[in-house]
């Protein structure tokens, strides 16, 4: 009994809060985007709205359970429930069912089943056991191979299900091992000029690229020419950078599926081929563009209204908020995102145990990854990859796998003072 | 129980201690939390950057938004339709469907079964949707025009898989009898300087070209009607717009009664065939257009649809000009029916009476110049120089007109005398409600002094004005004016096609004002008594109809081309006019052999409502002149 009442209490209410806001919010968007006059019943569980319903529903008993039971549980079967995760992962290649076009999905009976969603959270847990193991002395080369293979064993294997979005998501961890001192800045710099590089090439001519960075190293060169050694390694990055560069084009033109290289293109050289590759992002921009300052009303957004954006229940939900209520509403959406990340790095900074702390930032990190890719894909800043946006989208898994790292992680925090 | 859980808090609490501790020692990225949420938060304002530059700043996706989801459909009203004076249906409309397309809404579709629908090969079916795209994205295009009807049932059941494309119902003209061609004009589509100029057209609207469907367009066109739709992405219509706040309905063209008699124009039209030519009847207490014939002419309904191009340019080709209106353009010199005119002004200025009588030797000479005259019996007076046509009469009357004493030179004497023929409609249009008619000619005194220096000229020198030739252009309408004129001894109303719009009640009062011409009806008296002689014993008694009082006036035009050209015109009955008439037959000669006979079948044809000349009409009907030298 004082257990239970312990467990209300301790609750950090804010997160709670924030989730039942975004939560009911993701099911009036998904009412309107899918509602048309004269719709039928509001638990109708033939439509979208009524099995999200269920979903939520589900989710908060997900929730309660999660709550209730002992929290060694988490720590002490971190690994177990791990391998769990890769079997699922590996079972699905072969028992899944394909959904558009993507091998990711278990069907039992009506309810279809993502395990890429449990495997982003058996990952989590791996790596709080991983990292929290190791507290008492620096990490070596050893142990942070051993953390790679721990984030990259699941990814290569939603790779090989061709959900391209959820296997970057996992490169999100890498945010979690920054906190932990695992890895440097570097990595992200590095990561970022990679990007940059890739973008540029596909933008220009890869000869022009080449010939800025050897007038860049040229300078470069000269001026560390003092230091022994400064040239040399100047030299080996440029040589490192142009074939990076070259190779470019060849990774884009063999090892990219086509479609994925359509959308990117999109996004690099503007609105082209519109009633093709760049039909959802152009459909997607001008739902929200028309939105304007305070949108068109509940239940009165034209574009989602009459399914002019695709996907717009699940991966482009964002579409609905931009357009029925406009820049105010989509403030609101994002503040209350930013709201939520910056209060679990609050809570994770307040763990006694590492293991509850990296568990803590690899969620962050991940609801992190989907926030900035899904919006940023709708209003195309970022390629279109089907990942969807945590609490609001339409679709159980998701919806699961959220709740179950958002309250796992508050019931860490709820036992932060018996965990060490 | 409470206690143990007290123990319990304060023993971690030490614990938690023990571990602040260890952490202090090993947590040395602590401040790295600064970054991660500093990202965070960069990502927030990115992502709000992005949406302000989206919903606030850039207007662009608006517009995008309306015409993804709007459809603007215009409802085209029936055009007006065309009755004649006895309420007789002549022009009307038939439903045809126009494929439309909005190029910013094709998506995927099967191109090679949407071909085979159309009876298309896919190359047309590439380079019409470019032209549509090059019109406009996301405004509608005429795709194919006219589609027939069972293209358009097969269509209509497969368009929800051709999104982009929708069919729009339009109409055509239909005409009961192919005649009048002229007269009604024909309907085409409006070209860029139209839709340049008036915002109500749009490319693919129809307008009225020339005839009445030109000049009666405001009429005839009605209000096209708009209507915004909804539409869903997969092109199905949703439902009215804001529940039709902004609709407008269409407003149906009025009709138009016309003043055209129909069995007289289809009979007009039947003995002209095979002749170049025109007939001009005119009511002449209203003047009231009865039939309006150009011949040759053609079928109205080949400038009507799909291959109104490919006619229209066949009958440009053609080198009898049907396409040429002559009843309205075509101008020539009078010719002989001009002595009606020029004698009038001699009675009226006074430098005759009609009792004075001439003699003719058959040649008429004066200064260096002379004219020659048929034989006839002689001397002649006012009335028989126009029962013979005597053109010795003609030239000293005329003289006498222009060498008046009582006018300061022959420059004001000439003008003076001019101004009698602009009272009689010649050298002007008379603003009819007829598209493309043409003034005709009248020369000033200013030409002639331009010509021969202002002493160089005296009345012999344009004598041959006296006898209509010369200087002078008139059309076969202002010749059935000039007659009407007669008929109603002073005076005439506009000649106008157009009787009443919308109702038979509401009478077009365009025209309803009566002309005055400066001349005394005494004189008018004489003339009209002179033009009955014509016709029952002078030059047009070949052409007397039995039981009908006629006046009429021989012409026959001077063609230094080729053959002389055959002018009548005519009025009956002569003391209540019904009907005045102008023939002109090009190239057949005589104004007597055959324009008088086909006015005197058209004016028994009006009166009586039927020829009892079998023999005379068949005479005129077996006739051809088209292989005359023009």
């Amino acid at each position: 009994m004082t257990n239970k009442q312990g467990i209300i209490h301790n609750s950090d209410k804010t997160v709670i809060l924030l989730y039942l806001i975004m939560v009911t919010i993701g099911w009036l968007s998904i009412y309107a985007a899918e509602f048309t006059e004269g719709m039928g019943h509001v638990l109708n569980f033939s439509t979208s709205y009524g099995k999200q319903f269920v979903f939520i529903l589900t989710s908060l008993v997900v929730a309660a359970a999660v709550m209730l039971i002992d929290v060694r549980f988490f720590t002490g079967f971190a690994n177990i429930i791990y391998a769990v995760a890769i079997l699922l992962l590996i079972a699905v290649l072969f028992a899944g069912v394909e959904i558009n076009a993507t091998r990711a999905w278990f069907r039992i009976g009506g309810l279809a089943f993502q395990p890429s969603e449990i495997a982003k959270y058996a990952t989590a847990l791996a790596l709080a056991s991983i990292i929290s193991s190791i507290r008492s002395r620096k990490p070596g080369n050893k142990d942070l191979l051993k953390g790679l293979c721990l984030i990259l064993l699941p990814a290569g294997l939603v790779l090989l299900q061709k959900d391209v979005g959820t296997t970057l998501v996992f490169l999100s961890f890498s945010l979690a091992l920054f906190r932990e001192g695992w890895i440097g800045l570097l990595v992200f710099v590095i990561g970022g000029i990679a990007v940059f590089l890739f973008v540029l090439t596909l933008m220009m001519n890869e000869f022009i690229i080449i010939s800025v960075l050897a007038f860049i190293a040229f300078f470069v060169a000269v001026i560390m020419r003092k230091k022994s050694g400064a040239v040399l390694q100047v030299i080996a990055l440029f040589l490192f950078l142009s074939g990076y560069v070259y190779s470019v084009d060849y990774a884009f033109d063999n090892i990219l599926q086509p479609h994925h290289k359509a959308r990117i293109e999109v996004l690099v050289h503007g609105n082209a081929d519109l009633q093709g590759a760049g039909y959802n992002l152009h459909q997607s921009k001008i739902a929200i563009g028309s939105g304007g300052l305070w949108g068109k009303g509940f239940l009165q957004g034209t574009q989602t209204q009459f399914n002019f954006v695709p996907e717009q229940t699940t991966d482009f939900i964002f579409c609905t908020v931009g357009e029925e209520w406009g820049f105010a509403g989509s403030l609101v959406i994002i503040g209350l995102f930013v709201w939520l990340l910056l209060r679990l790095i609050y809570l994770a900074e307040r763990q006694k145990s590492t293991f509850s702390r990296v568990f803590g930032y690899c969620i962050t990190s991940v609801l992190l990854f989907h926030f900035a890719v899904n919006i940023g894909m709708t209003v195309g800043l970022v390629p279109v990859i089907g990942i969807p946006l945590p609490l609001l989208s339409y679709g159980g898994s998701s919806l699961w796998g959220t709740t179950l790292m958002l309250f796992t992680f508050l019931k860490f925090d709820a036992n932060r003072h018996e965990m060490i | 129980m409470l206690n143990f859980v007290s123990n319990c808090n304060k023993a971690i609490a030490n614990l938690s201690f023990l571990s602040m501790q260890i952490h202090g020692k090993t947590d040395q990225y602590n401040s790295r939390r600064k970054i991660v949420s500093g990202f965070i938060i960069a990502v927030g304002l990115i992502l709000l950057i992005r949406l302000f530059m989206l919903q606030i700043v850039d207007p662009s996706y608006k517009a995008f938004a309306r015409s993804n989801f709007l459809r603007h459909i215009t409802d085209y009203p029936s055009r007006g339709l065309i009755y004649d004076r006895h309420g007789e249906l002549l022009v009307y409309n038939e439903v045809h469907y126009d494929l439309m397309v909005i190029p910013g809404q094709v998506g995927v579709i099967d191109t090679l079964e949407f071909c085979r629908l159309l009876n298309m090969d896919v190359s047309t079916f590439e380079s019409r949707l470019l032209q549509a795209r090059r019109h406009s994205m996301f405004r509608a295009s005429v795709f194919e025009r006219q589609i027939s009807k069972t293209t358009f049932a097969a269509f209509q059941e497969k368009m929800f898989r051709f999104p982009g494309f929708f069919t729009q119902p339009r109409t055509l003209r239909r005409y009961t009898y192919p005649i009048a061609t002229h007269t009604f004009g024909y309907v085409g589509e409006a070209g860029p300087g139209i839709i340049g100029n008036d915002p109500y057209y749009r490319p693919g609207d129809f307008i009225g070209i020339s005839g009445i469907e030109k000049a009666y367009e405001k009429e005839l066109r009605g209000q096209k009607g708009l209507r915004i739709r909804m539409v869903d992405v997969f092109n199905r219509d949703i439902g009215p717009f804001h529940d039709g706040r902004y609709d407008t309905l269409a407003i149906a063209g009025k009709d138009i009664y016309t003043t055209l008699d129909t069995q007289l124009q289809l009979y007009g039209e039947k003995l002209m065939q095979n002749k170049r030519g025109s007939i001009v009847a005119i009511e002449p207490a209203t003047g009231e257009v009865l039939a309006l014939v150009s011949a040759p002419s053609f079928d109205p309904g080949l400038l009507v649809g799909r291959q109104r191009t490919r006619n229209y340019r066949m009958l440009q080709n053609d080198t009898l000009k049907p396409l040429f209106n002559r009843a309205l353009m075509a101008q020539y010199p009078p010719g002989s029916v001009f002595k009606l005119v020029s004698t009038l002004i001699a009675l009226q200025e006074g430098v005759v009476e009609p009792h004075t009588r001439y003699g003719c030797s058959g040649i008429y000479h004066a200064g260096g110049i002379s004219v020659r005259c048929r034989s006839h019996p002689g001397p002649v007076n006012a009335v028989t120089a126009i029962q013979y046509s005597c053109n010795t009469y003609s030239s000293i009357i005329f003289q006498n007109t222009i060498n008046n004493p009582i006018f300061n030179g022959i420059q004001h004497s000439f003008s003076h005398w001019r101004d009698y023929l602009l009272s009689f409609g010649f050298g002007r249009t008379f603003g009819t409600d007829l598209a493309f008619e043409l003034p005709g000619l009248v020369a000033t005194a200013d030409y002639y002094d331009r010509l021969y220096g202002t002493s160089g000229w005296r009345s012999q020198t344009i004598l041959s004005l006296g006898i209509g030739q010369g200087e002078l252009g008139v059309t076969p309408m202002q010749l059935a004016n000039m007659t009407a004129a007669i008929a109603n001894r002073g005076y005439y109303l506009t000649p106008h096609v157009v009787k009443a719009i919308g109702q038979t009640d509401n009478p077009n009062t365009r025209h309803s004002l009566a002309q005055d011409i400066p001349v005394d009806k005494e004189h008018f008296e004489t003339i009209v008594y002179a033009m009955h002689m014509v016709v029952e014993d002078g030059t047009g008694r070949f052409s007397r109809i039995p039981g009908i009082s006629m006046a009429g006036k021989t012409g026959t035009v001077q063609n230094p081309h080729g053959e002389n050209h055959s002018v009548f015109v005519a009025f009956a009955p002569v003391d209540d006019p019904q009907i005045a008439i102008s023939v002109v037959v090009e190239n057949a000669g005589y104004g007597s052999v055959w324009a008088a006979p086909i006015a005197s079948l058209m004016i028994e044809q009006y009166l009586t409502g039927k020829v009892q000349r079998k023999w005379f009409e068949d005479r005129v009907l077996n006739q051809s002149f088209l292989t005359a030298q023009p």
